[in-house]
């Protein structure tokens, strides 16, 4: 069974205690999210689960077979185009050039960029185009375990469905498991079988949510109604600092 | 390869856009053709004498042996500061103690005056090859290594992280990661580094040999040959704009097609 679990885990930055007592297990097929304050050491924990950052203190286990990161900043390679940088994944794995380039422009072009877009350098692309650059590059190796910072965070609405319909299709099918990191609680409700609440100062779970609806069964009327409920949690509140009028 | 053809094919375009840069010259000659007219042949000939002598000098046997002696010379100093500078500034990039180490050496090399090393030179060396290409190298090779140091210093550490994330293996590291960045850096350094090389052969050469266009412009200052002279000055300037902006100028576009 491949699995990611995390075990008393502690980190810092200097003196400063980033996260304290992290404890939770992520199992195949399963999509867990991290939901949080700006500066509560979400995306910290997310390198220190893909083995980006060391770990200081506690335990992290990961025995997924293969997995791919989506970065919070895009991180594309500024002197490679937009196809270059989608298939940098599938070359390092060792899949031929020309088939490589063929399913970076599949996946380009599902990911609603067009023709014009390939030969283009980041510099030319907009934020919300270098962010789809970015999942795609970690999509399109098919990782058994896939990590997103805030994958959609710069995306119209129109764009963050259409996304986000592409890899519940995934879920579904039991292809892929997350974990991710989001502001949008919403888009947590509608992908995540398990939701994490990451108060700041130092980071610590304070909550977990659990949806047992299958992914392609939550239509709008579940989510709204989820968030109405979640937004009157007392956690919720505190961690966000949320007034109430 | 693909990118050597991509620089020949945007080649006429970028000639075209030269049309300006002929304009500016063309205006600069008219310039002096005025000098001329008011201060007489003596101070500044005209250009048309100018290029005659050029001309002339160009068919001189003589003048071309001059010529291929300082080429020599600039090529031995500035391909060795190249070769010299490009290593040690990667390797001073990569160890950080190395690159503090290297900080103060570098400042020496480069706020001595060059006539300093040229007087240094001529004790160490005596009149000859030596003392040019070791003034020379001197000169450039600070610029270079600086370069390659900086190219290093700045890569930047998330596309790293991105690097190891996705695994890549140490070939793709090298070519796709670090190589683009630090050539970036290193391209322009060789750049200015052979700008440098070019003047300061020529100075090198004028004060401590008797061979080569330096020490050609240095027996037409003697006799008073001021077109002579000038038509030196037009070989050194004219050959330096050659490399420029034919040669290094559309590779240098390639090269940072990229960039902002
Ligand atoms: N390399 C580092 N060195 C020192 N401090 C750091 C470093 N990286 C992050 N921090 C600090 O750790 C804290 C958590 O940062 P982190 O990026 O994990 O937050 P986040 O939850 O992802 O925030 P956001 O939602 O805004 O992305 C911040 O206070 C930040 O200043
Ligand atoms: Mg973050």
């Amino acid at each position: 069974m491949e699995r990611l679990e995390v075990k008393k885990l502690n980190h810092r930055f200097g003196f400063t205690e980033i996260l304290k007592n992290i404890n939770f297990s992520l199992n195949k097929g399963e999509v867990l999210s991290i939901v949080g304050p700006s500066g509560g050491g979400k995306t910290t924990l997310l390198h220190l689960c893909a083995n980006i950052l060391d770990v200081q203190e506690g335990n992290i286990t990961n025995t997924f077979t293969s997995s791919a990161f989506a970065f919070q900043e895009a991180r594309l390679l500024p002197w490679k185009n937009t196809i270059d940088n989608i298939s940098l994944g599938l070359l390092a794995k060792g899949e031929n050039r020309s088939q490589s380039i063929q399913k970076a422009q599949e996946i380009a072009l599902k990911f609603g960029l067009t023709e014009d877009d390939f030969e283009k350098f980041p510099k030319d692309l907009s934020g919300g185009m270098k962010q789809r650059v970015s999942f795609a590059r970690a999509l399109v190796v098919k990782p058994s375990l896939l990590f997103l910072d805030e994958p959609f965070s710069a995306l119209d609405i129109g764009l963050k469905k259409e996304l986000q319909a592409i890899l519940i299709e995934m879920i579904v099918n039991k292809e892929i498991s997350i974990l991710f990191i989001t502001h949008d609680l919403m888009e947590a409700i509608r992908l995540s079988d398990v939701m994490l609440l990451l108060k700041a100062d130092p980071g610590h779970i304070v909550k977990e949510f659990r949806f047992d609806v299958a992914q392609d069964k939550r239509d709008d009327r579940y989510v709204y109604g989820k968030s109405a409920e979640i937004l009157q949690d007392e956690e919720i509140i505190n961690t966000f600092e949320l007034e109430l009028k | 390869m693909k990118f050597a053809l991509k620089i020949i094919k945007d080649f006429p375009a970028y000639l075209w856009s030269g049309w300006g840069a002929i304009a500016t010259i063309l205006l600069f000659i008219a310039f002096w053709d005025m000098g001329n007219q008011i201060y007489g042949d003596l101070v500044l000939p005209s250009p048309l004498e100018t290029f005659k002598t050029l001309n002339l000098m160009l068919h001189d046997k003589n003048i071309i042996t001059e010529i291929q002696t300082t080429l020599y010379r600039a090529s031995i100093g500035f391909g060795l500061s190249l070769l010299i500078g490009t290593i040690l500034g990667l390797l001073a990039g990569f160890f950080a103690t190395a690159s503090m180490m290297s900080r103060p050496i570098v400042t020496i090399l480069v706020g001595m005056p060059p006539i300093a090393w040229i007087v240094l030179a001529m004790i160490w060396f005596g009149m000859g090859d030596e003392t040019v290409i070791f003034t020379v190298i001197v000169a450039s090779f600070p610029i270079i290594f600086v370069g390659a140091l900086q190219g290093t210093r700045t890569l930047d550490g998330d596309l790293k992280e991105m690097a190891e994330s996705f695994k890549l293996p140490w070939h793709m590291k090298f070519f796709d990661v670090y190589f683009p960045h630090i050539f970036s850096y290193v391209f322009p350094a060789w750049v200015s580094g052979l700008g440098m090389a070019w003047k300061i052969v020529i100075m090198a050469e004028l004060l401590a040999t008797s061979t080569g266009i330096g020490a050609s412009l240095s027996i037409a200052r003697s006799q008073l040959d001021t077109p002579t002279a000038l038509a030196i000055v037009v070989i050194m300037i004219g050959s330096l704009m050659f490399i420029e902006y034919i040669i290094l100028e559309p590779i240098k576009r390639e090269v940072e097609l990229w960039r902002d």
